[in-house]
């Protein structure tokens, strides 16, 4: 019996200790094959030049500022669309569907965040591109806009799906105090139940946000790859994720293109570790409020 | 203040979940300036009543009513009837203290807020709220604390003071005391008897000394049935059926 949960005890115990030597796997590889780029490059020169030239003949450039707005760009386009609607459809979901619309539209929703990626870059060039290019009078509709709405419709299902437990979870009692005090259904939803639930409902925003920086596939099929400097939503974009996903495959090895990439890799980990830090501290905060 | 004046109306009033009813034929009137109790054995529709008078029971989908309610002389069950500022009329203290997840001054502010009270007015009647729930004192340095801090007592307190926010005429408690502790009912006990001359009280309890010591007049329900209503000091001590009796003496319940 004892031997028994010892050997339970160690098969978790392992398990767990995987996962974090994975993580810091990750992150020791990623430092390491990013250091030698700086023996040719300085650390601000990288981090505050326009240019990501890498290949040009006598002087490339390596300045990240371009793809990190990109990234910026597309991701705020994309939260911008996706945080309104998808709390919107959350609050439609709990409060005025009825339980058969409800018992439908939530599969669906679960379902949409199964789509792979390739096949919504694919809807970005064949649907939303032409869309886009006609209303802004441009030969080509693959710009930073184009991302946001497509990275919008991936970050919906998590926010939706999250932000519709969170609201449901609120306890009927607030909604019948608010009722007894005279408080119609949406001025309960605004100022009491989205309240109520707003940890939940930043941690699916911020999940969201997640899903968005990280993209890959999706931008690089739908954002127009130019490394230049985006003034607007309507010029073609090159995240910092497209960058390297495209650089990677066609750099050669041990060159100081090759460990720039890596260093990118490391300021995108950096900003998801930040995504992730600020929302914690956030629903720490509010866990401390609503207890 | 007019002391004889009827609050509340009931008339042949029914009420049903779905098939099964839970109110029948249930009439008797309510006089204003009166704390008014409901007795009975749980399970036979206290809830239910208290909640058929400011129509909380509109949140479910199978509730059905028939017969009159009329509260101020207006027919409160009419299809039409303009809920919310029936609500206004009528507030509401729940059994389990529920402060929403924010400031005390903002529980107490919420109802005048959602009513469209100038903002300039709200403090003066957030202040004049807490004092009418004898709560002013205890909390008056801390209004922006969360009301989730306060003690249950203070919280239930808190909640009655956001009913009165809202100037009702009505005050509805449905067995507001069952979580608190000796001390903390007390001082509601005290509380509710206070509000009584500005406003018109009713409360479910199922603690017989409780209704005894607070209220006026009590209405004894079972099984769905009004057995019996008259002065609580009647009530008590000369009930007029048997049934009645062997409740109160706590021989069933
Ligand atoms: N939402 C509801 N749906 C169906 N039946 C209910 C509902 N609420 C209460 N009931 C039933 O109605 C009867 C009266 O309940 P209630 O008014 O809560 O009694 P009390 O408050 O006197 O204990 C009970 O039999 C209860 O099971
Ligand atoms: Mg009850």
């Amino acid at each position: 019996m004892v031997r028994k949960e010892k050997f339970i005890e160690g098969f978790f115990f392992i398990n767990g200790m995987a996962v974090i030597i994975v993580l810091l796997g990750i992150f020791v590889l990623l430092i390491v094959n990013a250091i030698p780029a700086f023996r040719d490059i300085s650390v601000w020169d990288f981090l505050t030049g326009k240019v990501w030239n890498p290949e040009a003949y006598g002087k490339p450039s390596f300045g990240i500022v371009s793809m990190v707005v990109s990234t910026l760009m597309v991701t705020a386009g994309s939260l911008i669309v996706a945080i309104p609607l998808g709390i919107g459809t959350a609050a439609y979901l709990t409060d005025v569907a009825s339980p058969r619309v409800r018992e439908i539209a939530k599969p669906v929703v679960e379902i949409l965040a199964g789509i792979p990626s390739v096949v919504i870059g694919f809807l970005g060039i064949v649907l939303v591109g032409p869309i886009i290019a006609k209303l802004t009078h441009q030969t080509s509709g693959l710009n930073a806009i184009n991302g946001s709405i497509l990275l919008a419709v991936m970050a919906l299902p998590t926010i939706i799906s999250l932000s519709e437990d969170a609201l449901s979870s609120v306890p009927k009692s607030y909604t019948e105090a608010s009722w007894a005090l005279g408080a119609n259904k949406w001025q309960t939803l605004i100022t009491v139940k989205i309240p109520a639930a707003s940890s939940g409902i930043l941690a699916a925003c911020m999940l969201g946000m997640g899903r968005a920086i990280g993209e890959t596939m999706t931008v690089l099929m739908a954002c127009g790859n130019a490394s230049a400097f985006p003034h607007s939503f309507i010029d073609p974009v090159k995240t910092m994720t497209a960058t390297i996903a495209i650089e990677l495959g066609e750099v050669p090895y041990n060159t100081t293109h090759y460990y720039s990439l890596f260093a990118v890799g490391l300021v995108l980990f950096i900003f998801t570790f930040f995504v992730n830090l600020v929302s914690d501290t956030f629903l720490h905060k509010y866990e401390k409020v609503n207890r | 203040m007019e002391q004889g004046r009827k609050m509340v109306e009931v008339m042949n009033f029914n009420f049903f979940y779905g098939h099964a009813q839970c109110l029948k034929n249930i009439s008797f009137d309510i006089a204003a300036h009166q704390v008014t109790s409901i007795i009975g054995p749980s399970g036979c529709g206290k809830s239910t009543f208290l909640r058929c008078l400011n129509r909380m029971n509109d949140l479910i989908p199978s509730a059905r009513m028939e017969g009159s309610i009329k509260i101020d002389g207006q027919d409160i069950s009419a299809p039409g009837l303009d809920v919310v500022s029936l609500r206004k009329k009528v507030g509401m203290v729940f059994q389990k203290p529920n402060p929403f997840p924010k400031s005390i001054f903002d529980n107490v502010a919420y109802g005048l807020r959602i009513n469209g009270t100038v903002d300039k007015h709200i403090g003066d009647k957030v202040e004049e709220s807490l004092k009418n729930a004898v709560l002013w004192d205890e909390v008056k340095s801390r209004l922006h604390e969360s009301a989730l801090s306060l003690s249950g007592g203070q919280q239930q307190r808190l909640c009655v003071a956001r009913a009165l926010a809202i100037a009702p005429e009505i005050v509805l408690m449905d067995e507001p005391a069952s979580a608190l502790d000796p001390v903390a009912t007390a001082k509601l006990e005290e509380l509710i008897i206070r509000l009584k001359q500005k406003y018109t009280i009713i409360i479910v309890t199922h603690n017989m000394q409780q209704a005894a010591r607070i209220s006026d007049m009590t209405a004894f329900f079972m099984q769905g049935d009004l057995v019996e209503f008259g002065l609580t000091n009647q009530i008590f001590t000369r009930p007029k059926k048997q049934i009645t009796e062997e409740y109160i003496t706590g021989r069933f319940g």
